[in-house]
């Protein structure tokens, strides 16, 4: 009968379960991304105990006995990712307003690319000039015994997050309906007022997603402070010393640990850790945009 | 009055943040661009490395890029379109669309730094590829992913309907539509977004440093099971191991002028690409 | 005049979630006949020609009750294939949308799709179709160039030569000259008169005047409901229901 279904038809069917199986592979490396920091990581919580290694003061995995305390790592990442923090809001909040606010059709048309280029820069070659053109600026500046410290480091990550901050940001003030800002004009405020009452209120959950999912980056980069931030696993008591956060930790100690061994595992545990931390602010993001979204009607 | 000078001085606050970016982007460009030009020459470009990284050139390195590079894409590519020919061309159902959607997500949160403890543990140990561009070249492709289907689903999604009824409608069925209309349709958005993937996979370091990068081979990787030089790494390595610190900051002055030149002309070509697109739809 | 039945739908019932937009529809329409559809928009006339190549079937949270039959087979049943529903009903839309393809390439995919591989009558129908869509005079030195470089109403006629390639029994028109000036419509409408000999025709539209200069049958439809069917002529010179004589003489619409 002409209308019969054809034989083509079991082979469209594969083709819809190839890309079916191609879209969780997603999934499937997450997951695996989980199972193998747990099953690499946790046997250095058991040696070491929960809270010692988290808490411990001391790190010198190489010691005999050695030290397993990850807390002068987890100390030298917050450090240097509210330093970080401080830098990318105030220049990435603020290019994003001035792009979206004040800039022209023109000047956008510049500007927007250029934040990408600075984006596409690798962290490496951003590790490579805080090294040697930032670090030592800043020691001749300020007298310090070294440059490669959480200042500098926490300003180079705070450029280098910058533009993921500042084009999320910009994204959500465009998405600022047109209206509001007429309406608070026509009440007779300012263009400034306009701006700080109405629309960075409005834009705000769109912001606070920016400044996680850039918190989140200045968590996760590796090079960039493995090059600047002089590396010393120690608790810092200024900006000004030396410090030796989680990432370049896992970065610069793989290489001379020994596979199956405490450091090997304490390794992966700090990977283990970095990772539940940048999950947990993607979560918070996603969380946040998905509710902006829904308030603003927009599908998706 | 007291208005119209906090407007002045807010308005100056943000030109100040515009203007630092700039500055700092200008200054990066800059100083890399001055003292690379310096050693950058032909025999940098083509010549392997002599006398501890003291002399020659980087051409192991600029090779060894190319080849995790082309392996990255060449694994992420089809894996990723087909993800988002998935979510954007059969539709599944919304709480699929969630948990795909929220994994994507997430991988494109995770630290550079873990996925080469991933590509350690798996790659290098379990499937027993070692130290390789195999390796750094899947663990690369699966950090890219993210990328690679957003920007596809981006391209499909831009696609008008109108062009998959017209074809349904011809009797073409759902996969030959797929095929032959929306993806060749999509294909300079995809491109696009390629492109862009391979400034970022050309300049990570943290995935490979545990499953790819060496500091020194040679010659040239013969197979892909050799472990290679790679940019990024090079660099890292000039500056933090060797013996003669002021030789080799100029190298890597150099490795990192090619880099950067590198990485700018791919985005730039997408950017420029991307807004040509956009003009034309 | 020898009506023979070509399409015909029964007890249609159609929703989009909770609301219905087709109630209880009994419909038929004759072949090489052109029959159109008319009534105010909104009234679910393009919802229910579409769901003759059951391009509804795209739309998600949408559900039809009643049966439609083509030739006498049920199109929605257990063993037909949608693909083969849609070669043998064709469609023009409402606006022109040719693929970002060539002019040859948009009419021979149609069969290429359709599984023919020989150059030689691939290129013998796509002359064929531009030739019946009365298109090859004006493109056949530029065969090669893009479609989106030609006129609305050229692209048109190109979106139904690429339909012709297919050799469609059934041609369905969702208000073709919607969007197109008055001497396109016109080039259109003489198109679609020659090509009745060949096809069955329905053709949506809500221009009155349009479904009186070329169709043999109307339907009128109001708020999802069929209003009244019959020969043109007698439709809109001695209507049956009072609501149809309200909308030909313009009260509401």
């Amino acid at each position: 009968m002409k209308f019969t279904i054809r034989a083509g038809v079991v082979k469209e069917n594969i083709y819809k379960w190839v890309f079916a199986v191609s879209a969780f592979a997603s999934l499937l490396f997450l997951v695996g991304i989980t199972i193998t920091l747990f099953i690499e990581g946790l046997p250095i919580f058991k040696e070491v105990g929960f809270f010692d290694l988290l808490f411990g003061k001391l790190w010198y995995p190489t010691y005999d006995p050695a030290d397993f305390g990850i807390f002068p790592l987890i100390m030298g990442t917050v450090w240097v990712t509210v330093g970080a923090l401080v830098v990318c809001v105030i220049l990435g909040v603020g290019s994003a307003l001035y792009i979206n606010e004040l800039a022209g059709k023109k000047q956008r048309a510049i500007l927007k690319p250029m934040i990408e280029i600075l984006a596409a820069i690798p962290s490496i070659v951003y590790g490579f000039f805080g090294m040697v053109i930032v670090a030592p600026f800043i020691q001749n500046l300020l007298g310090l015994p070294t440059g490669l410290c959480a200042f500098t480091g926490s300003l180079i990550l705070g450029i280098m997050a910058l533009p993921t901050v500042c084009s999320i940001a910009e994204d959500a003030l465009s998405f600022v309906p047109k209206s509001f800002r007429e309406a608070s004009l026509a009440l007779g405020a300012n263009r400034w007022q306009t701006m700080v009452r109405v629309v960075i209120p409005a834009a705000g959950s769109g912001i606070s997603t920016a400044i996680i999912l850039g918190m989140s980056r200045a968590v996760g980069e590796t090079m960039t402070v493995l090059m600047v931030t002089g590396g010393a696993a120690v608790i810092p008591h200024s900006f000004f010393d030396p410090v030796r956060p989680m990432t370049s930790t896992i970065a610069a100690e793989m290489g001379e640990a020994v596979m199956g061994g405490a450091h090997y595992h304490a390794l992966f545990a700090i990977g283990l850790i970095l990772f539940l931390i940048t999950f947990i602010f993607n979560v918070i993001a996603e969380t946040i945009s998905r509710k902006y979204r829904l308030k603003l009607g927009l599908s998706g | 009055m007291k208005n119209k000078i906090t407007q002045n001085l807010g308005f100056f606050l943000l030109f100040f943040s515009i203007i630092t970016t700039l500055f700092f982007l200008g200054a990066i460009i800059y100083f890399i661009s001055v003292n690379g030009l310096k050693v950058i020459n032909w025999e940098f470009l083509t010549q392997v490395p002599r006398k501890g990284m003291t002399e020659g050139g980087i051409a192991p390195a600029i090779v060894g890029t190319f080849y995790l590079t082309f392996g990255a894409i060449l694994f992420s590519l089809p894996l990723g379109l087909a993800c988002a020919i998935y979510l954007c061309e059969y539709s599944p159902k919304s709480y699929v669309v969630n948990i795909i959607r929220m994994s994507i997500n997430n991988l494109a949160g995770v630290p550079s730094v873990v996925f080469g403890l991933f590509g350690l543990t798996v790659f290098v140990k379990f499937f027993g590829f070692g130290v390789s561009i195999l390796s750094g070249s899947l663990t690369l492709g699966i950090m890219v992913l993210p990328q690679i289907i957003s920007a596809s689903q981006e391209a499909l999604l831009a696609v008008p309907q109108s062009y998959r009824e017209a074809s349904l409608a011809l009797g073409a069925t759902h996969w030959q539509t797929t095929k032959k209309m929306v993806v060749p349709a999509a294909l300079p958005g995809i491109l696009t977004g390629v492109i862009l993937s391979i400034g970022r996979v050309a300049g990570e370091t943290a995935p490979i440093l545990f499953t790819a990068a060496t500091y020194y081979t040679r010659g040239y990787p013969d197979s892909v099971f050799s472990e290679v030089m790679a940019l990024p790494y090079h660099i890292y390595a000039l500056m933090t191991e060797g013996t003669h610190p002021e030789k080799q900051t100029e190298i890597a002055y150099g490795c990192s002028l090619v880099l950067l030149i590198l990485v700018l002309l791919v985005s730039t070509l997408a950017i420029v690409l991307r807004q040509r697109q956009r003009g034309e739809l | 005049m020898n009506n023979e039945v070509k399409i015909k739908a029964k007890n249609v019932n159609f929703y989009y979630g909770n609301k219905q937009v087709l109630e209880n529809i009994d419909l038929e329409f004759y072949q090489n006949r052109v029959s159109a559809l008319i009534g105010p928009s909104g009234c679910g006339k393009s919802t229910f020609i579409r769901l003759f190549n059951r391009m509804n079937d795209l739309i998600s949270n949408t559900r039809m009750e009643g049966k439609i039959y083509l030739d006498n087979i049920d199109i929605n049943g257990k063993n037909v294939d949608v693909v083969k529903i849609r070669r043998l009903v064709g469609m023009v839309f409402q606006k022109p949308n040719p693929f970002p393809k060539t002019i040859y390439e948009n009419v021979s995919y149609g069969l290429e799709v359709n599984g023919i591989k020989d150059k030689k009558s691939i290129e013998e129908k796509v002359i064929e179709s531009l030739d019946r869509a009365a298109l090859w005079r004006e493109v056949k030195d530029r065969l090669h160039d893009s479609a989106l470089g030609l006129s609305g109403g050229q692209q048109q006629r190109l979106c139904i030569a690429r339909c012709l390639a297919v050799e469609p029994e059934v041609i369905l028109f969702d208000e073709p000259c919607a969007s197109l000036d008055p001497i396109s419509t016109r080039s259109i409408e003489e198109l679609i008169l020659e090509l009745k000999k060949y096809y069955t025709i329905v053709i949506v539209t809500h221009n009155m005047q349009q479904a009186a200069r070329i169709s043999d049958f109307t339907a009128f439809l109001y708020l999802g409901e069929l209003i009244e069917f019959g020969p043109t002529e007698k439709l809109f010179t001695v209507p049956k229901e009072k609501t149809t004589e309200e909308y030909l003489t313009g009260k509401f619409g």
